[in-house]
């Protein structure tokens, strides 16, 4: 149906590469050799949005946002998911695109016209309402070098809304200009969204998304986090806010954590992967790595490597080792580096703050020999995967069934 | 590609429209200089070689047949390294565009292509008015011009592809294809004939595919004489080879371009 957006599992990374050589390296290879570091800044985004509705699109900045629309206008593709978008889809992220500062204003809307894909035709047949909606005289004329912003703003949001699209995608950001073209470009906005266009809102204003949309979406670090009413979602948005001041001070007062041991052996760096990329976002329910790595410093016989998660009050929420997981005997010769993985299935943990210590040490526990024990390595959250809404720190993989039984 | 580029027609057209009007935007004499630097060019030619240096084509007894052999050589390769230059940076310098706007990919190579081509139909038309004043104009022979010159522009614009899209990716194509062109200038018969090279040099020439498009042009010009046709089926075979070669690659990397602007 026109106007609808399917997104699923959509995922964009980047490649970074750290010399050009390196790309030269890949490509002579045709792929066998991989010399790029991938930056995910979209993952495993689901988002389905039904013709006419309006959902608004929030998160801090670098959430993921800009990348999420620019791959639903179709400027960029995912590197992985599918995605479906049906209809026509105008994008007033950028006002302005193709305008040229040399060309009179009527010029520059039939070229503006001509880049969404129209016809001279059909602009021409639109000019007189452009010129009308954009209220900017004997300017239209001239080239738009002569503008001011306003006018420059009034006469791109015209052309861009001169036809009315399938899709809209609309940021906020643009809502310059004065008061009086702001109510002009909400209205025509809602009535597009009345007559059945699809709405993709980005904004930071609760206010304004509350009034506009029926639903809400929230982006953190590239994951969809929260989908949901409007009230709901921003709710969660500033407890999110919030929290992540108050641990920004706590890490600051205390930010490696505390360690202890005879460091023949040492952790270099502890991290958590999902889905193959460091991150400090985990959605509940989702398969995690943790990887260790290690150095010796002195040579080291039979080393056990052990991992436990607390929460932000300190409780133990889970722990265990390579010996408890049939790893035993492993001998660290001087001066040797490994890197040890833990696989965690399913990250069975409720949604919220939670950190992790390491430890190095001999035989079952760190009594025996403790080399490196490091508090508080690594802090992680834990936010809302596929699974139902719950509450606690556990997430229980639940199902549930109703039946009448006969009354006696 | 090709139906979302119709799509986009118009657009294209207009592109093409206003890089035309804008390069001479706000001078006086306008699309005017469009028409005088070739005529300074064919001017220099014809004073330097034919009046002062007295040059004779072997075999051609005409004072002004040096400065034709040139010139309709020269014309054509300017056309060539005017579109093969564009098109490696033509990714690059719309990198804006490309990062804001999702039109197809393929409308920056056709915009390219297509104004390298308007900007030179006018310089031959001032070369083909120069040869009717100066009544050696090569009669109806001066159609089958089109097909050589068309084949070098496509040569030009499959090869001008390809850089395009891996200058993107490195950016040494830029410093690479200046050297290039400058030493495959001379590598093509365009100043002097190929007669006047040694044999066992006048060979090696013909692996040059743009060595018998220039031929071509100067039968018909300096000869009045139809082209060899069948010394063309060499650069039509490589263009078309190399244009698939390039259209395969665009249609791969054109959606990741965006990611490297």
């Amino acid at each position: 149906m026109k106007g609808e957006i399917a997104l699923s599992g959509i995922g964009k990374a980047y490649r970074q590469y750290d010399a050009p050589r390196d790309r030269l390296v890949e490509w002579l290879s045709l792929g066998s050799v991989g010399r790029h570091r991938s930056t995910w800044v979209l993952r495993d985004v689901t988002l389905h949005v039904a013709r006419g509705q309006a959902v608004g699109i929030i998160g801090a900045n670098g959430a993921g946002k800009s990348t999420l629309l620019k791959v639903i206008t179709g400027t960029t593709r995912p590197t992985v998911g599918e995605l479906s978008i049906d209809g026509r889809v105008a994008a007033l992220l950028e006002l302005g695109i193709g305008f040229h500062p040399d060309v009179s204003g009527r010029d520059n809307v039939l070229i503006a016209g001509q880049l969404l894909g129209f016809s001279t035709a059909e602009i021409s047949e639109r000019m007189d309402a452009i010129e009308a909606f954009a209220e900017i005289g004997a300017y239209i004329d001239l080239p738009i070098r002569t503008y001011s912003s306003g006018m420059h703003v009034r006469l791109a949001f015209s052309v861009a809304t001169a036809i009315r699209p399938d899709i809209l995608i609309v940021d906020e950001a643009l809502a310059v200009g004065d008061a009086y073209f702001q109510h002009k470009s909400f209205a025509r906005i809602r009535e597009f969204s009345a007559a059945g266009t699809t709405l993709l809102f980005v904004s930071h204003s609760a206010a304004v998304v509350k009034s506009i949309c029926h639903r809400a979406v929230l982006l953190d670090g590239g994951l969809l986090v929260r989908d949901g009413s409007p009230d709901q979602v921003f709710d969660y948005y500033n407890a999110l806010v919030a929290s992540r001041t108050l641990r920004h001070e706590i890490s600051r007062s205390d930010s490696e954590g505390t360690r202890s041991g005879d460091r023949r052996a040492a952790v270099e760096a502890v991290t958590l992967l999902s889905s193959g990329t460091a991150t400090e976002v985990v959605r509940s329910g989702d398969p995690v790595t943790v990887r260790i790595r290690v150095r010796a410093l002195q040579a080291v016989p039979d080393l056990t490597v052990g991992f436990l998660i607390r929460d932000a009050l300190g409780n133990d929420m889970f722990g265990t080792n390579t010996y408890h997981l049939e790893h035993r005997r492993f001998d660290l010769a001087q001066g040797a580096q490994f890197i040890c993985e833990f696989d965690i299935r399913d990250m069975a943990l409720g949604v919220g703050h939670y950190n992790m210590s390491v430890a190095l040490h001999s035989d079952m526990t760190h009594i025996s020999g403790n080399y490196d024990w490091w508090d508080r390595a690594l802090t992680f959250e834990v936010v809302p995967g596929r699974a139902p809404h719950s509450i606690g720190v556990v997430a229980l993989d639940v199902s549930c069934r109703m039946a009448a039984t006969a009354s006696s | 590609m090709i139906g979302s580029l119709w799509h986009y027609r118009d657009y294209v057209r207009a592109s093409v429209a206003r890089e035309l009007r804008l390069r001479y935007a706000g001078s006086a004499l306008g699309a005017l200089w469009q028409v005088l630097s070739p005529l300074a060019l064919i001017a220099i030619y014809t004073i330097v070689f034919s009046g002062l240096m007295k040059a004779r084509l072997p075999g051609v007894g005409d004072s002004y047949a040096y400065t034709i052999y040139v010139c309709s050589g020269l014309l054509a390769w300017t056309m060539f390294a005017d579109i093969l230059t564009r098109s490696q940076t033509m990714f690059l310098e719309s990198a804006s565009l490309l990062k804001k706007s999702s039109f197809p990919r393929s409308c920056v190579p056709a915009i390219v292509g297509s104004s390298a081509l308007a900007s030179f139909a006018i310089v031959y038309s001032v070369f083909l008015v120069v040869l009717v004043v100066s009544g050696r104009w090569p009669g109806v022979v001066v159609v089958a011009a089109i097909v050589p010159l068309l084949l070098l522009a496509f040569l030009a614009l499959a090869a001008g592809v390809f850089l395009g899209i891996v200058h993107v990716f490195f950016r040494d194509v830029g410093h690479v294809l200046a050297i290039v062109l400058q030493v495959w200038f001379w590598l093509t018969p365009i100043v002097y004939p190929v007669e006047i090279l040694p044999a066992a040099y006048a060979r090696w020439i013909w692996i040059n595919p743009v060595t018998p498009i220039v031929q071509s042009l100067q039968s018909i010009f300096v000869q009045h004489a139809w082209p060899d046709w069948a010394s063309l089926l060499y650069p039509a075979v490589l263009t078309g080879a190399l244009g698939m070669l390039s259209a395969a690659m665009f249609r791969r990397q054109a959606p990741w371009i965006v990611d490297e602007l």
